[in-house]
Parts: structure tokens; sequence; C-alpha cells
């Protein structure tokens, strides 16, 4: 199958739903198995920080729910473009299906942060850089929920969406970059493309297996989300009407 | 284990009330995410099934009509 075979089969909903009912539990599988690995170990054998000691250990939760909540939101850019110059099916539904996702992520994302900055930095809350701009990133994805609510035709309330989706991801900038560009308590990234980790492999190897895990929960409701909004949208067609009476003969 | 016993575990070194709360709420979230998802999977189906069965129905009436 050449590339462009792919691409124009990826757009096609019936030969997704048929591709992915394996992808799907091995995804959900991975990501429960990864999390679970990974939080007993950041909880009990990841030695404790220096300064901060055992609240050190919420980053193991911390840090992949505010990677998923930009991942998810960067998708949904993505999603935007394909949808504004393509016009794809597919990244309506990716659009329309993981806006609840996003958002709850973020939500986690501030919420441990909260929890981890009362301790550490004596407040739950304060209005930097990154937890402003983690905020407005929140509050984007309460816009993309509200403006398709809005909107009654549905091709319309996708295009609009898209727009916002779009023009939203200035945003993500702003929040990786908030750390250097503006004096904060936040501290800095973790992990970076071009150099090693400034904490010990024992406390960032946790870490690594719960962001790893992160993905594949990300994953697994991208399909699962797909594969719903297809049958829904495609209740009519003659193939998802032949797996319905399969599945009843079960 | 970095923890000498199951006290020491749940006490967190004094910061056991946040981290306990960080991790309640990121497992709280996955167990409502992953079964919100398989519950959505079986609603729609029950949808297809109702939609299916009362098509079949409408079908059998209609071939009885003179």
């Amino acid at each position: 199958m050449t590339l462009k075979e792919f691409w124009h089969r990826l757009g096609s909903p019936k030969w997704f739903y048929q591709m992915s009912g394996r992808w799907q539990s091995i995804l959900a599988a991975l990501a429960v198995l990864l999390i679970v690995a990974g939080m007993i170990w950041g909880l009990a054998f990841a030695p404790p920080d220096y300064q901060q000691g055992n609240s050190f250990r919420i980053i193991y939760v911390h840090v992949p729910a505010a990677i998923l909540a930009q991942s998810v939101y960067l998708a949904l850019g993505a999603a935007g473009v394909l949808l504004l110059v393509w016009r794809m099916k597919m990244a309506q539904l990716v659009l329309e299906n993981l806006v609840g996702f996003g958002a709850w992520m973020t939500a986690l994302a501030l919420f441990t942060g909260a929890v981890w900055g009362k301790p550490t930095w004596g407040t739950w809350w304060v209005f930097d850089g990154r937890t402003t701009s983690t905020l407005l990133l929140l509050f984007l994805y309460f816009g993309l929920y509200a403006l398709r609510r809005a909107i009654p035709a549905r091709e319309a309330a996708g295009r609009a969406c898209a727009l916002l989706a779009v023009v939203g991801v200035i945003n993500i900038p702003v929040i990786k970059y908030s750390v250097e560009w503006w004096t904060t308590l936040h501290q800095g990234a973790t992990f970076k493309l071009t150099e090693a980790p400034a904490m010990p492999a024992s406390m960032w190897a946790p870490l690594l297996v719960n962001v790893l895990g992160a993905y594949c929960l990300f994953a697994a409701n991208v399909v699962a989300k797909l594969r719903t909004a297809i049958l829904r949208q495609e209740r009519g067609a003659a193939w998802v009407r032949e797996w319905a009476l399969r599945e009843s003969t079960r | 284990m970095m923890f000498d016993d199951w006290q020491a575990f749940i006490a967190m070194g004094g910061h056991g009330l946040y981290v306990w709360m960080a991790y309640s709420a990121a497992v709280a979230l996955l167990i409502a995410n992953l079964s919100g998802l398989r519950a959505e999977r079986r609603r729609i189906r029950r949808q297809l099934h109702d939609q299916l069965r009362s098509r079949a129905e409408e079908g059998s009436d209609a071939s009885q009509a003179p």
C-alpha cells in the first residue's frame, strides 16, 4: 500500500472501523499497564527529592497530564487544518470527540499542579506565565465545546471549531516557553530533546513510563471515540447494519 | 522500596495529603475515562439493535399489506 493510498483509506470511516478494533484493545491495555506500573514505581521506588521530599512524587501524574493537555490540543489544531483544507471526514470526528478528553487532562494538570504547589511554593495558585497560559488552554477547550453546541448546522460548527482550534495553537508555545520568558515559581522542563534530564535515571525513568502510558491512553481514546462516532454517523450504511447483526448473533 | 513500613508510605514524610490527593484524582479520571468509553460503545450498539429490530418489524408489516 503506498502512502497516498494509506492517506485516502485513513479518510474512509469504513476502512478505519474495520482495522481499528484490535488497536483499541491493545492501546487501552498498554495504557493501564504502563500507568499502573509507573505510578507504583514513582510512589514507592523512586528516591525522594533532596529539597521537596515526597511531594515531588506528584510529578509522575502532573507532567503526563500536562503533556497530554497540550498534545490533545495540538491534535485538535492538526485536525482543524485537515478539515479546513481537505474537508477530511475523520478530522471532523476528531475535532468533535476529543475536546472533553483534552479538557479533563488540562483540569487534572491544573489540579495536581495546585496540590503540588501548596507544599512546595506555599500556595495553591499563582497567576504566572505557566499557570495562566494553562488556564487559558482549559478555557480554549471550553470554547470549542460551547462553539460546537452554539451552531446547529454540523458543517458550519465544524469549520468554526476548526478555526478556533487552529488559532488557539498559538497558546501551546506560550505554555512551553512561559517558564523561560517570565519569572516564575514553576520549575523548568524535565525532558528536553537537546540535553539529558537534570534528575537521575531512578527519578525520570518512572516518569517516562507514565508519559508513554499517557500517550497510549490518548491513542486509545482517539480510536475508541472515532469508532463510536463512525457507527453513529454511518448507521444507515449497509456495512454498519451487517456489523450490528453479526454482533447480535454472538 | 523507599519506605520502611506502610505507615511511612501513607504519610509520605508529611506530604501524604497532597501526594494522595493528586494520585487519587488521576486514578479516578483514568477509571472514569475507560469505563466511559466502554459505556458509550454499549449504548450505540443497543441503539443500533433497536433500530434494526424496529426496521425489521416495519418490513414484515409492509410485506403483509395487500
